[in-house]
């Protein structure tokens, strides 16, 4: 019998749950609307009151919070405590280059924990796991957020963070690592580094992955188990909302159960943003029902999913989400760090471009993502000493790596030779196959 | 005036844009009289003398060329060893720096063309006349 972290409450029953919810519910907006400003603003706004919401139904008459809302409130101006009572900061990229912001109080990181300790049974993992924690740790909440929950769980954490290969498969083997947690291209990168190094994954003790941070597809898990010889697990969070813990997948592989008793889901028509029937492929909206520091209410994560909300052979009773099927705006996800084109855009402009023309190029090289930057070459920017583009070509390079945080190849291209559409360019070219 | 036009145009390393560029050149009537690529891994820099600079100009940004202009001098230089070597350590003792040289194809007068792209130009057109070095004219070009 595998193991459910918190069985009274992944297993409860549909009524009793939506009680929960809704009790937990109208606490949440009855706080926000007491506590922070702007949520009171928009409720007032939109003619809303806390007790206005006497049914979940009701849910819909909340207004949306979006990225925007967080960036204009940056840093702390949606925060529902005092610093004082805050005890961590989380910040992810943005689009302009402001960062979103979130903070967690004792509570939140332990609620966090919990959340994540049921991702990590889900993936059957139990006290005896050594888990190795491949996410970055820092701002980033990927290996802080596993890392709390194995801890939780009374699993060994190897706290390795991200990159070194050849150390994560050193350790691998010798500390007989048991649940990998990483990016699945990265997962990937390291099966493939193992057999360079003249290893077999497959032997290795190593028997269960958690996947996420990034897109993927049905093919990439089959060929990570195969690979790397385990059950390859998906597990889905964003910081707005916590962090890693949000929903994952159980050992049925068949959808991702969101922790509904703490983050309350909801897919919306992307476009008119009037709420979906259970089925309907649509935008992932997010309530969350405990978080403390920073609550959000119906947050549009701009991914779009589906909502399954039958019980599942596994024992819990929680909603299913499809694996995320794309995305509503050009963000990409490369290495697990949001990129957004504007962030390219205003690179270019700072240096000296006015109508910078240019095109992302994702494509998946040695099964980590590369981002390549074509740029149009102007006659401003056109030099005829070769040495002078090729400082410009750097110096684009590094004005884009440390806006984004990640390594770029730039490419200097003819005029005219990114497509337009209508007069448009065409941003993104994504040759990762990650929705077959 | 023996500060000559040179046409510069960016070239992405993709096949078939040479080839483009000089078929336009060819349907306009505009004569090359010497080229140089500079080329990298991803793309190249063509440098261009032709006998009508401001239509090649014209009809290559019509097609869509990222184009510039550069001025250079091109010296007549005797056919023999050691030629070039004479006006490089002039240029040399006068702290001129080279940016790039080229040769024009055949000979004028028995006499080799090299072309010089400076960093100062005006300095090394100067020294270059007094030393008895013929550079050529636009009309002798154009």
């Amino acid at each position: 019998m595998l193991l459910i972290w918190n069985l009274e409450y992944e297993s409860m029953s549909r009524p009793r749950l939506t009680e929960l919810q809704l009790k937990r519910l109208r606490e949440i907006v009855a706080k926000v609307y007491a506590k922070v400003p702007y949520y009171r603003r928009k409720m007032e706004e939109a003619g809303i009151k806390p007790e206005d919401i006497r049914s979940l139904d009701d849910l819909v008459h909340l207004p949306f919070t979006t990225k925007e809302d967080l960036r204009e409130n940056y840093p702390f101006g949606l925060f529902a405590v005092p610093m004082e009572e805050v005890v961590r900061i989380h910040a992810s990229s943005g689009t302009t280059g402001k960062m979103t912001v979130v903070g967690y109080t004792r509570n939140d990181i332990k609620v966090w924990a919990q959340v994540m300790a049921r991702t990590l049974a889900c993936a059957g993992g139990t006290a005896n796991d050594r888990i190795q924690v491949a996410y970055g740790y820092g701002l980033f909440t990927g290996g802080l957020g596993v890392h709390y929950g194995a801890e939780m769980m009374g699993a060994t954490v190897i706290p390795i963070s991200g990159g070194n290969t050849r150390r994560q498969i050193q350790i691998m083997k010798d500390f007989a690592t048991t649940i990998l947690a990483c990016t699945p291209s990265y997962a990937l990168y390291l099966a493939e580094g193992a057999a360079e190094e003249g290893i077999d994954p497959r032997e290795l003790p190593l028997r269960a992955g958690i996947f996420g941070a990034e897109p993927w597809s049905v093919n990439m898990r089959r060929e990570i188990e195969e690979k790397l010889g385990i059950t390859a697990i998906d597990i889905y969070g964003l910081s707005e909302v916590i962090g890693p813990g949000v929903a994952s997948e159980c050992l049925e592989q068949n959808g991702l159960h969101v922790f509904e008793d703490h983050f309350l889901v909801e897919v919306v028509d992307p476009g008119t943003g009037k709420q979906l029937p259970p089925g309907e492929k649509g935008e992932l909206v997010f309530t969350t029902l405990t978080k403390e520091a920073f609550p959000v209410i119906r947050y549009r994560t701009r991914d779009i999913s589906i909502l399954y909300p039958e019980p599942c052979a596994c024992g819990r009773t929680m909603t299913r989400m499809h694996r995320i099927l794309g995305r509503t705006d050009d963000m990409l996800i490369i290495r697990g760090v949001n990129v957004f084109p504007t962030q390219i855009e205003s690179a270019l402009l700072e240096i000296g471009e006015t109508e910078p023309h240019y095109m992302l190029v994702v494509d998946r090289q040695k099964k980590l993502d590369e981002l390549e930057v074509w740029v149009e070459v102007s006659e401003e920017l056109f030099s005829d000493e070769v040495r002078k583009m090729e400082n410009l070509e750097s110096r684009i390079r590094q004005k884009i790596e440390s806006s984004l945080g990640i390594g770029v190849r730039v490419k200097l291209v003819e005029p005219k030779t990114i497509p337009r559409s209508e007069g448009k360019a065409k941003r993104v070219v994504d040759r990762r196959d990650i929705y077959g | 005036m023996v500060k000559l036009k040179q046409i510069s145009v960016f070239l992405e390393n993709k096949s078939g844009r040479l080839s483009e560029l000089t078929r336009v050149l060819g349907e306009h009537e505009i004569n090359i009289r010497a080229l140089s690529i500079a080329d990298t891994e991803d793309f190249g820099i063509l440098r261009l003398i032709v006998n009508d600079p401001e239509k090649a100009w014209k009809v290559l940004k019509e097609r869509g060329f990222t184009v510039s202009g550069t001025r250079i001098i091109a010296v007549e230089i005797p056919d023999v060893p050691g030629g070039l070597a004479g006006v490089l350590e002039i240029l040399e003792a006068h702290a001129i720096n080279i940016e790039y040289i080229y040769a024009f194809v055949g000979q004028r007068r028995g006499n080799a063309v090299v072309v010089f792209r400076v960093e100062d130009i005006d300095n090394a057109v100067k020294i270059l006349q007094e030393k008895g070095f013929h550079l050529l004219d636009g009309e002798e070009i154009y």
